[in-house]
Formats: structure tokens, sequence, C-alpha cells
């Protein structure tokens, strides 16, 4: 039993990096969680033509605006999983008494999270946009304001999430709070792909949605923070 | 010494008893003068400002439309502020103001919505237009649902009162930014056939009784905050003894 | 560390509620190192809510709470550093291996492998804790307790439940082994535990009654949430 050496009077606490390839391999283990969202993504685009009609015109003029909102949607779905398993086994908990401020577990999750729903997302959105008829000039531009936007809507996303981890349903009142939040990255998003198919530049656009995913960056992590150290409350 | 005792001050003002006790006396004037102003403001408004000149009677939904667009999102601010003042100093009065705005916050939106439309039809020709103020209405109104319903998730109050009090002030954070941004929005995709008269400067003697409205909104805003805040925090601190006195004084 | 600074954790006069029930009142002890606390009481008599008031997670107490003479929350930053706390949520993610659960809370592989050996999980270093047993992942849980780097102070809701009694005399005496080091601990147990120096605590010599709970607001000075 003495094989221990004495207290150190320290906690060895992970750093950052660990974090986030513990993440990251926990992601990669739920390949379903991964796909999950892509698939819903994918299922709803393919109905809008049945909704609304096949005529490409039609179709070209809704597809970025559809293709934001179907991405928007997918992101917050798959929110909900985000903190609730760490939730329930406890983790979250240690996480939270850990001397490592929270804000770099969090940043880790959320990190992960682009990687696996908005990272993917971004690299399909070609393939809708050609199932939609989207104008040629639109799809560069696409790539990247979702590949941008959707780091900033899962950091967002993480507030809500943390907020509502302790619930037993969060499911829409995650969407109702979180919702109006997206509400900048949805309009910066698509005004981008409208001025790329319209022939005019649009890279104001993307500066404005890449200096949002750095202001979420910095506080959305700290808030998001707050509400786990709120939630793990008793 | 100063510092002091307005720290002290300040430390009273967030005893639930002191400001049960204090305020009792304030809401009969806060009544009074929200029902001289509003009446005054109304009879005024409604009967003997003139008509304008491209809109006929129609403009005077203006003198309840837009005082109820300017405290729903002074609402949110004030909300936002019991917040934190919560959170950072822990004080269980700020917390019920918060949670008692919440909802006054919410149906003043609506009523800015619901007189916005009414006023759309004969302006616009119809009642929902995707015009800027009222969209970014619309997302306040959003919001507030939001806060309300996270509150009513929670079965312990006071995880409630930090969750909604974190949301209030990630709202608050986003509110210039999305208006901003749904400002941007609506120049896009401006139709040529709606422009607002908002550049247009508004007659003295309509502008008064409009003015005396926004003051009877006010008071009755805080009048309604006020006694909402009373029943909350009768309700959250029924059981101790300065409760059970004041509800004895009041039998 | 230990002689200068005998009392680690100070409580004094602590009252706690939840849900607007009053649990405990009036409750006061010292920690000092090398010594430990067994918390006894009833279910729901509020070990669970005693333990976590004293690791920071619940705001709602009255009375005062010090960590080498510093008061909560001030203290909560340094209290962290030096915190082993585990729960009834053992902090366990069933995606990963008990190896890479044991690295998450910053283990060498080396003292990871030896503290798994020890608690008898020999073999399953590279299952995934989803396919463990119950007892199994407390064990994991528990691994902590085994590692070179441990903290000072332990906080441990029901260590001994969910162990076979191998399980018992091993964390028993790894418990002793903290306690000889200078370590200290609180824990809540069912059943007696053989340490010393060890004081108990019985939650119903503290219980709040209705004169109490009244004497608590009286004032109406209770302003804080």
């Amino acid at each position: 039993m003495s094989m221990l050496d004495a207290p150190t009077g320290r906690r060895v606490a992970p750093g950052f990096g660990v974090l986030f390839k513990t993440e990251l391999l926990l992601a990669l283990r739920h390949r379903a969680d991964i796909a999950n969202p892509l698939l819903f993504f994918v299922t709803v685009l393919a109905l809008l033509p049945l909704g609304v009609g096949p005529e490409p015109a039609l179709l070209a003029k809704m597809a970025s605006g559809m293709i934001w909102v179907m991405a928007l949607l997918a992101t917050l779905l798959s929110q909900e999983s985000l903190f609730r398993g760490d939730f329930e086994n406890g983790s979250l908990e240690q996480m939270a008494l850990s001397p490592q401020p929270l804000y770099f577990a969090v940043l880790a999750k959320s990190m992960v999270h682009w990687m696996v729903t908005g990272l993917p997302l971004a690299l399909l959105s070609p393939l809708l946009g050609l199932m939609l008829n989207l104008p040629a000039a639109g799809y560069l531009c696409l790539f990247f304001s979702l590949l941008l936007g959707s780091a900033s809507l899962s950091l967002v996303g993480a507030v809500g999430a943390a907020l509502t981890v302790a619930l037993s349903r969060p499911g829409l009142l995650l969407a109702l709070i979180v919702m109006p939040l997206y509400v900048p990255v949805l309009i910066f998003g698509t005004g981008a792909v409208q001025a790329a198919i319209d022939g005019y530049g649009y890279s104001a656009q993307l500066a404005v949605l890449a200096a949002y995913l750095a202001a979420a960056a910095a506080l959305a992590p700290l808030a998001a923070a707050g509400a786990i150290r709120i939630s793990t409350e008793t | 010494m100063e510092v002091f005792l307005a720290w002290q001050w300040f430390h009273r003002l967030g005893s639930p008893r002191w400001f049960y006790q204090k305020t009792g006396a304030w809401l009969p004037w806060l009544a009074l003068a929200s029902a001289v102003l509003l009446a005054t403001g109304a009879v005024w408004g409604l009967g003997f400002a003139p008509e304008d000149a491209k809109q006929g009677n129609s403009y005077r939904i203006i003198y309840i439309h837009v005082p109820a667009a300017f405290l729903a999102l002074a609402g949110y601010y004030i909300m936002a502020v019991g917040g934190a003042i919560g959170l950072i100093w822990k004080m269980k009065l700020s917390f019920a103001v918060m949670r008692a705005a919440a909802p006054i916050g919410a149906v003043l939106t609506f009523i800015a919505l619901f007189t916005g439309a009414l006023w759309g039809k004969p302006t616009w020709g119809t009642y929902w237009v995707w015009d800027a103020r009222i969209t970014s209405m619309l997302i306040l109104l959003f919001l507030y649902i939001g806060v309300i319903a996270l509150g009513r998730a929670f079965a312990r109050e006071q995880v409630a009162d930090k969750a909604c009090a974190l949301l209030a002030l990630v709202g608050t954070v986003n509110i210039p930014i999305i208006y901003k941004s749904v400002d941007w929005w609506f120049t896009l995709h401006q139709p040529a056939t709606i422009r607002l008269t908002k550049a247009s400067s508004i007659d003295p003697s309509m502008f008064y009784p409009l003015l005396t409205m926004i003051a009877g909104f006010y008071c009755f805003y805080a009048w309604t905050l006020i006694a909402h805040t009373r029943v909350l925090l009768l309700q959250r601190e029924w059981r101790t003894q300065w409760v059970r006195e004041a509800l004895v004084e009041e039998k | 560390m230990p002689s200068n600074s005998p009392h680690l954790l100070q409580v004094r006069d602590l009252s706690c509620e939840r849900d607007g029930r009053d649990l405990f009142a009036g409750l006061s002890f010292d920690l000092a190192s090398g010594c430990a606390v067994q918390i006894e009481g009833a279910n729901g008599a509020g070990k669970t809510s005693l333990l976590r008031t004293l690791i920071g997670s619940a705001a709602d107490f009255s009375g005062e709470i010090l960590w080498n003479g510093e008061s909560y929350p001030k203290a909560l930053p340094k209290l962290r550093e030096s915190l082993l706390y585990i729960g009834h949520r053992a902090g366990v993610r069933g995606g990963l291996t008990p190896l890479e659960n044991l690295a998450w809370y910053g283990a060498s592989r080396d003292a990871a492998y030896r503290a798994l050996e020890l608690l008898d999980l020999y073999g399953f270093e590279d299952t995934l804790c989803q396919q463990l047993s119950a007892g199994q992942n407390r064990r994991v849980a528990l691994a902590r307790l085994f590692l070179p780097e441990a903290p000072p102070l332990w906080i441990l809701d029901e260590p001994l439940a969910a162990l076979d009694v191998a399980g018992v005399s091993c964390l028993q005496g790894q418990m002793a082994c903290h306690l000889s080091r200078g370590g200290s601990i609180v824990f809540t147990s069912h059943q007696p535990v053989g340490l010393t120096p060890l004081q108990s605590i019985q939650l119903a010599d503290y219980a709040a009654g209705d004169t109490v709970a009244g004497g608590v607001f009286v004032g109406g000075e209770d302003v804080h949430a």
C-alpha cells in the first residue's frame, strides 16, 4: 500500500490538448451521432422540392436560404446531447471541480462539436446546392460561410445546451432559447451567398461572420461555463 | 463614510421585507399617476390631436404602439440588470424583479407587435410586413419567451433564477447585434413600395400627447413591476416571519 | 504543511436547506490534516447536500466554511487544486476505457495501470467502461484514489457502496494510508469504517426544528439568495 508518495498538495489537471483529444475520441466512437444531423440535413432538403415543386428557377432562388436554415436546425438538433452524457455520468461535475478553468473544457467540446457537425455540413453543402439548382457563383461562398458560421452556431448553442442540461426534456426549450441568438449568423450567411450569386463581393459578410466567431469564441464558453456551474449546483 | 452609507442603503434595498413594506405606500400614487397620464394622453391624442396629412386617423395607434415598443426594449434591459445584480451580489430581491419583468415585457412586446400589425393594414394594405423594426420586435418576443420558458422548466427557484439571469445577459449582449443585422437584412431586401416615413418630423401638436402617453406607460410599467414583484416575494418568502406579519396586518 | 496549519477545513454553524426544507442547522467541525470525518445519518438527512456544500457546489447554505483560513466562496479556486471528490455519479465516461478515463483525470499511463491493478481491474484496462459492470465502473472511479498524485483532501460520497469484501478492505487500506501521509478525508458511509483518527458526525443531532428555521430568517436580513 505504501507505493505512493506523500500528497503533493496540487491536483494535476489535464491540459487543453488532453481535453480536446478525449472529446474527439468520444465523438469518433459515436459515429451514429455524427451521421444523424447530416442525414437529417440531407433528408429535409430532399423534401423541399416535393413541397414547393421542382421548378429550377424557384429552387435556385430558395437554395441558399434553405440550406442555411437546415444547417441551423441540424446543428441545433445535435446540440442537445453536447453535455448530456457527461452530466449524467458525473464527469461534467468533475470538470466544474477541476482547477483547470471550465472555459477550456467548453471550448474543447464546442470545437469537437463543430468538427463533427458544422464541418461535414459545409463539406456536404455543394452537393445539396447541386440538387437545389444553386447558381454556380454561390458554391464557394456557401461553403466558406457555412464553415465560419457553423462554428459560431456550435459555440452559441453550447450556452443553451449548458443551461438546459439539468432538465429531463430540454429539446424544444433549447430551440426556443437558442434560435433567436442564431439570427445574425443566418442573416450574414445567406447575405453572403446572395451577394455572391448576384455577382457582388462577399468578403465583407464573411468578415462579419469571422468577427462574430471571434467574439463568440471569447464569450460563449464563459457564459456556458457559468451555465454549467448553475446546472451542476445540487 | 458616504460610500458606506450608500452601500448600506443598497443592501437594505435588497431586503425583501424592506422592499415590501416601503413599496406598499408607493403603489396607490403610481396607480394614480399612470391613470391620470394615460387618460389625459389618450383623450388628447385620440380626440384633439390633428389628423395626419397622409395617414388620416389611422396614425393615432402610435399613442399605444410607440410607448409599448419603447418599454418592451427597456424592459429587457431592466430584466437583464436585475439578473446581473442577482448573480453578482446574490440578492433575492433583484432575482424577483427579473422574474417579474419577463412576462410584463413579453406582453408589452406583443402589444407593440399587435398594434403594429393593425397599423399596417391601412398603411401598407397588409397586416404583416417583414419590416426591420417589426422583425426585431418579433425576435425580442422570442427572447422574452425563452427566458420565461426556461424559468418555468426548473423545479428549483434558485436554479431557475440564475439560469434566467444568465440567459437574459446573453440576450442583452446579442440584442444590438441582432438589431443591426436585421437592419442590414432589411435594407438588402427592402421592396420599393414600403417606405416608412421615419425621417419626417412629428408636429408638436401630435408629439405632446405622445410624450404624455410614454410617461403614462412608464408609470404603469413601474406599478405593474412593483406589484408583480411583491406577489413573487410573498410566494417565495411565505415561510418567514415578516410575511406572516405582513399578511396579518393586511387582513 | 500539516504542522503549521492544523485545520484545513473549518465548518462554523453551518445550516443547509433544500427546496424550502431545512436539512440541518448549527453544524460545526474542524478537519485537520491526517484526520477523517465520517458523516452518518438516515436517507434524506442531508449527507450528500453537506458534501456538496463542502465542495462548493451548493449555494444555499448559511454559516461559514473556511479552507486554509479563507472563507467560501472565495477559497473555492484554491480548494479545487487540493480536492478529490467522488460522488454518486462516478465521473466515469462510458465511451472511454478505464485507462483513458484516468488519463483524463491527469494520470500517467504507468500510474493508471498500477491503480487499476490494485482494484482488481487487471485485464480490463482497454475495455470500454460502458461494457463493464456497475461495480467495476465504481472501481474505475475509485482508482483515482490510488494514483500517486492524489490531492490532499478527499470528499467521498458512499465510497464503500457497491464494493465486494475484498474491495472494501483494499479501499480502507488506501484511506488509512492517505491519512498516515497527512491527507484528510470527509466521507459518508452506512457501514462502520476502521480508520484512526476518525471523528463521527451524526446529522440527526443537528436536525433543524421549526423554531430554528424561523429564527434564521426572523430579522428579515436574509437578503441573499
